[in-house]
């Protein structure tokens, strides 16, 4: 617990002026929602939303070898990187344990943007600077910039209209540099919600007048800012997990299904041993997502799952879902009874409500 | 904020209606705004029964499951079953169709020893 005042991102006042519900979230007050999460969730599967993301850190990697030192640091490939592209990747520990998930940037021969977990900032800054190679240099510039999400089908319009139509948006997971009205923004296309979209930095000086900008001009396209429970209902809809929830110290990223994004023909990197283990005996647990059947309370984490009379485990994430009208989750689970289409049970408020473990993502556009 | 003159609140803003020894109950205006997108309501069950201040029901919004409470001693006589199907009546209408359960009161005039509208008004200021 901290007892100091709660952060503000940049973006504080123009949350308040919105009329936004601000809540604690880590150390940060951040918006939960203006106009309601159903609204800005639909907003963003059918137009494009908005959504303030200033609270995540951006750590800068620079110096001869910094590629190298970091592919020691982190689970992906930092080779497979050109400048100019980005990847998802995870900071794990001598355990194999996840420490953070997020997405590193290459944005110079020898330079890196990292992008981590607002609440994992210090721990991973420690933590890196603890093993940083004499060559390399590694700054937290979380204080001075600023980000937020655009999400939607209509970005693309969105950012026609903003920049001007022979303006090109990078391809997935490129990240490009812009100037608009004397801003310098630089644009990824990626994204926490399942739709096309592009997460945007800048000085935070910049950050109210970006925001006004990005919402004026995309008034024609519907835009909507979007809150932190909107952000998660459509995370979830597509099973991306959350660090402190589905991702934590205790579970690597071959438990949580994400295998994909650890390179293990990478010769040395941190928890590299673990995650050998894991891959070739199996872990005993695995991450599943689960979709409830019928009406019912919708599963918030740490719900128990049962199944045949017994506890096999507890969610960790949960929530009912705008786009599927139900109630939908992840929970770790004994591997054999991780698979699609098992039968399990959620125990909510002391009564059992039938569920059944899906394939990921439990969304999908059609 | 709509807070009808005609009802008795309690601090944890419910409304209550007085029908003879009856009493009907939902959540005020205030409380489905501040909840928002009510996507389940876990009724009470009819013949339970509501101690003062003990929690009866459940509404829960997309972010949050909130605990209901009974406003008097009393029995469960019906639940608004139109929320089984559309629980977003609460947000709707909560003062009409957005009812939750009536309780037959053990002793009616414990309802004079809730809020008034002026009362709630100051609470909800």
């Amino acid at each position: 617990m901290t007892t100091a005042a709660p952060k503000k991102t940049p973006l504080y006042e123009e949350h308040v002026r919105l009329g936004a519900k601000m809540i604690p979230f880590g150390d940060w007050i951040m918006p939960v929602q203006y106009s309601g999460i159903m609204d800005e969730h639909q907003a963003v599967r059918n137009n494009v939303g908005i959504f303030d993301i200033s609270h995540m850190g951006q750590l800068v990697a620079t110096g001869p070898g910094s590629g190298g030192w970091l592919n020691e640091m982190l689970t992906n490939n930092i080779d497979k990187l050109e400048v100019g592209t980005g990847q998802y990747t995870f900071l794990l520990n001598e355990r194999g344990g996840i420490i953070d998930d997020l997405i590193v940037y290459r944005t110079g021969p020898e330079e890196f943007l990292l992008v981590v977990n607002a609440s994992r900032v210090d721990e991973d800054f420690a933590w890196l600077k603890q093993h940083l190679a004499a060559s390399c240099e590694l700054t937290n510039r979380s204080d001075s910039f600023g980000g937020v999400a655009i999400q939607g089908p209509r970005v693309v319009d969105l950012f026609h209209a903003l920049l001007g139509s022979q303006v090109e948006l990078p391809a997935r997971n490129h990240i490009i540099e812009r100037k608009l009205d004397g801003m310098n923004l630089s644009i990824a296309r990626t994204g926490y919600t399942g739709e096309d979209g592009v997460e945007v930095f800048f000085s935070a000086k910049d950050a109210a007048k970006f925001w006004n900008t990005v919402l004026k001009t995309g008034e024609q396209f519907g835009i909507r800012p979007c809150g932190l429970g909107a952000r998660d209902t459509l995370r979830l809809e597509m099973c991306y997990p959350l660090n402190g929830s589905d991702l934590s110290p205790e579970h690597n990223p071959i438990e949580a299904g994400l295998g994909f994004f650890v390179d293990l023909k990478k010769p040395i990197f941190i928890g590299r041993d673990v995650l050998i283990q894991a891959k070739e005996n199996g872990t005993p647990n695995r991450l599943a997502a689960f979709r409830m059947k019928g009406k019912g309370p919708p599963p918030r984490p740490h719900y128990g799952v049962w199944l045949a009379g017994d506890q096999i485990g507890e969610t960790t994430s949960g929530t009912l879902s705008p786009s599927l009208n139900q109630g939908i989750g992840m929970a770790y689970l004994p591997t054999q009874h991780a698979r699609a289409g098992t039968e399990i049970e959620i125990e909510i408020r002391g009564q059992k409500f039938p569920a059944t473990i899906e394939k990921k993502p439990l969304y999908k556009k059609s | 904020m709509n807070v009808p003159d005609d009802l008795f609140y309690t601090e944890s803003h419910e409304w209550i209606k007085r029908e003879g020894d009856n009493a009907r109950v939902g959540i005020t205006d205030h409380a489905q705004a501040e909840l928002t997108d009510v996507v389940y309501v876990e009724l009470p069950k009819v013949g339970a029964t509501a101690e003062a201040r003990g929690q009866i029901a459940v509404v829960e919004s997309v972010k949050a499951a909130s605990d209901i409470y009974a406003p008097v001693n009393g029995t469960v006589v019906e639940v608004n079953k139109a929320l089984e199907g559309n629980p977003a009546l609460v947000n709707t209408d909560p003062f009409g169709e957005g009812w939750i359960f009536v309780l037959k009161m053990d002793s009616p005039d414990d309802i004079k020893q809730l809020k008034d509208a002026a009362a709630y008004r100051k609470v909800i200021e």
